[in-house]
């Protein structure tokens, strides 16, 4: 993989390497040149399979991070590329048409994360939710036990105790 | 609203041109009407002794729950023996088993299925999630009580119930029919409007008609 990444490097400016084993490493590359590094990872170096394309929400930092994560399946080995976008008004470039595949990803990450493909085929229909009207559920902003306490309606008498103090109050009920 | 439910101008083949309302035309707005007992006690107590040993369950599984029923259809415990089927289609089932969790996308499939089930129909909500919601208490997309959408009438608790709890519930249901409080379709027609109430409540995007059958 440091093989790769020095020869990766050369041809296109990388950001940070991360291996997490001899056979899997993740890449930081930025949003410009991905188009570029993907294409060139298919074509010339073996990564014929998009195995995943996912989203992780920096809510602190104001991003949101995309990897796609390829595998070369005659090597056995797999390489993740992330790429950071900014939280506002986050959308990225389409790659449905290196990887078809790339489009029901991009439709899901429009509705969980709010992230926009332009141009990827049906990215704004319904995935998997419907009528949704609040913000996308994957959000970290965002309270699925709040909207679930005012949306839904609960069954009274759900309480919730914390062991330690529960078990305490059963065995010495004077408080010893 | 879906496109196809909406109110357009149709051109016939001989070129007349006639307007479609789907929601009107093609489903019928009487609401469901509540069933009077037979005339006699003891006919009633005789029917509902026959409907209690014909128990057609709609094969709908909504969550992980349906795995429980494979193993009941299948010669390891084998339901049939107590006068229990499958069904493919809610015409033909008189028993609805919301098996697990029910999130809101499948909550519409399950309110159109139940509504097009046939007279006496019986719901039975398996697992903790149709109780109170189970492990999916704080889910954003999974309702937290059934019996607010559906009249249930059982729960089976447990995550997962084994195939034993679910006989155990089936003659449970039996007992409950045969003593004539198996009116889960009556208390749906007189509660009507409570009942839609919640499922809008829930369903966002209400896009089919109120009742449909």
């Amino acid at each position: 993989m440091q093989k790769l990444y020095a020869k990766l490097n050369k041809l296109f400016p990388l950001g940070e390497l991360t291996c997490q084993r001899e056979n899997l490493a993740f890449v930081t590359v930025s949003r410009e040149h991905l188009r570029s590094v993907l294409l060139h990872l298919r074509d010339l170096e073996g990564f014929r399979h998009l195995v995943l394309l996912t989203a992780v929400d920096w809510i602190e930092e104001g991003a949101f991070q995309l990897t796609y994560l390829l595998s070369d399946r005659t090597e056995g080995r797999d390489i993740g590329l992330r790429v950071m976008l900014s939280r506002e008004d986050a959308a990225m470039e389409t790659i449905h048409d290196i990887w078809p595949t790339a489009a029901t990803y991009q439709r899901e990450l429009r509705e969980m994360f709010g992230i926009d493909f332009p141009d990827s085929p049906g990215v704004n229909e319904e995935f998997v939710l419907e009528g949704w009207v609040d913000i996308p559920p994957n959000r970290r902003d965002f309270d699925t036990k709040k909207f679930a306490e005012e949306n839904f309606g609960q069954r009274p008498g759900r309480e919730t105790r914390d062991p330690a103090n529960h078990m305490k109050e059963q065995l010495y009920p004077d408080g010893a | 609203m879906k496109e196809e439910l909406k109110k357009r101008i149709i051109k016939g083949p001989d070129g007349f041109e006639f307007e479609v309302d789907p929601i009107r035309d093609y489903y019928c707005e009487a609401r469901p009407a509540v069933e009077p007992p037979a005339y006699m006690k003891i006919v009633e107590d005789l029917f509902n002794w026959a409907r209690a040993e014909s128990l057609w369950i709609l094969g709908f599984g909504t969550g992980c729950g349906a795995i429980e029923m494979r193993p009941l259809m299948t010669p390891r415990f084998d339901a049939y023996r107590f006068g229990v089927q499958w069904r493919p289609t809610p015409r033909q089932a008189n028993l609805f088993i919301i098996s697990g969790y029910l999130s809101v996308k499948t909550l519409k499939r399950a309110i159109r299925s139940y509504e097009q089930m046939q007279n006496p129909k019986y719901v039975i909500g398996l697992g903790s999630c149709t109780i109170n919601g189970g492990m999916y208490w704080d889910s954003y997309n999974t309702v937290k009580r059934l019996d607010d959408y559906l009249p249930v009438d059982l729960y089976i608790a447990g995550c997962m119930p084994r195939p034993e709890a679910l006989l155990a519930g089936f003659e449970e249901l039996k007992r409950i029919i045969r003593a004539g409080e198996g009116e889960g379709a009556n208390r749906y027609a007189e509660n009507f409007d409570w009942y839609k109430a919640n499922q809008k409540r829930v369903i966002h995007d209400w896009d089919m008609p109120d009742y449909n059958w």
